[in-house]
């Protein structure tokens, strides 16, 4: 069982904002990758889905994903969604915080993932929800971007942080 | 006006980069929003119709003399 957490790069969105977040030439070194995040869209919506690319690439992806939303619950298999983030119409400086899960993201196998993600917001309204994915490609990941699938940015203060995680 | 950017960070060397897009880049994200959007549209029109179509289940089964325990029950 993997039990070292070790932060191989983070990054925070300034003034300007960002379309993505791009972790490029990401060392094979470790057994699974964590990445978290917690991001805002300037989009006028009450949340926003984050899609996920792996080494450039938008095909192949699989997911089982379930959420409840404050009042309702639902399930969906839109492949890449790795979580939510919040949007302009949630409580101003609150963000979505999500946690993604590579496991063997360096073997030569398909690469699954998961995540568990959720957004403030004071109302009703606000998301949940546990995903899991499939990458059906056996190259090793060496590069993870995330971008909100239909703001044309991350706001400010909006971060991720990348860990390598490894066998002691 | 400049091009949106996005942040690009170097694993191996830890540098942050800021990068603004191409105009290919800017007009494909453009499509991809309009594509979200439409697909958007479509999962609520559906949710919508789900939701329209419940209430007017429940309305006839409780025109049929159920209580609404009863189609609660049924409902699970």
């Amino acid at each position: 069982m993997p039990n070292t957490f070790s932060l191989i790069a983070s990054s925070t969105v300034g003034a300007g904002g960002a379309a993505s977040i791009d972790f490029t030439s990401i060392p094979s070194t470790y057994t699974d990758l964590n990445l978290v995040f917690s991001l805002r869209s300037s989009q006028a919506a009450a949340s926003e889905n984050i899609y996920v690319t792996f080494n450039g690439s938008t095909a192949n992806f699989t997911a089982r994903w379930f959420y409840g939303d404050g009042s309702a619950i639902g399930n969906s298999t839109t492949g890449r969604l790795i979580g939510f983030g919040t949007a302009a119409n949630n409580t101003a400086n609150t963000f979505g915080t999500t946690s993604l899960y590579i496991p063997n993201y360096a073997g030569s196998t398909n690469k699954s993932y998961s995540s568990d993600t959720v957004t403030e917001n004071n109302a009703t309204l606000a998301y949940t929800g546990l995903i899991a994915g499939l990458w059906s490609n056996t190259a090793a990941i060496t590069s993870i971007s995330i971008v909100p699938q239909t703001a044309p940015l991350f706001v400010q203060y909006s971060t991720a942080y990348l860990y390598g995680v490894k066998n002691a | 006006m400049p091009n949106p950017t996005r942040i690009e960070i170097n694993c191996e060397t830890g540098v942050e980069s800021i990068i603004e897009l191409t105009d290919a880049e800017v007009a494909e994200l453009a499509v991809q929003a309009e594509q979200a959007a439409v697909r958007k549209a479509e999962e609520d029109a559906a949710k919508a119709a789900e939701a329209e179509a419940k209430a007017s289940a429940q309305a006839k089964l409780a025109a049929l003399g159920l209580t609404a325990d009863e189609i609660a029950a049924l409902s699970k």
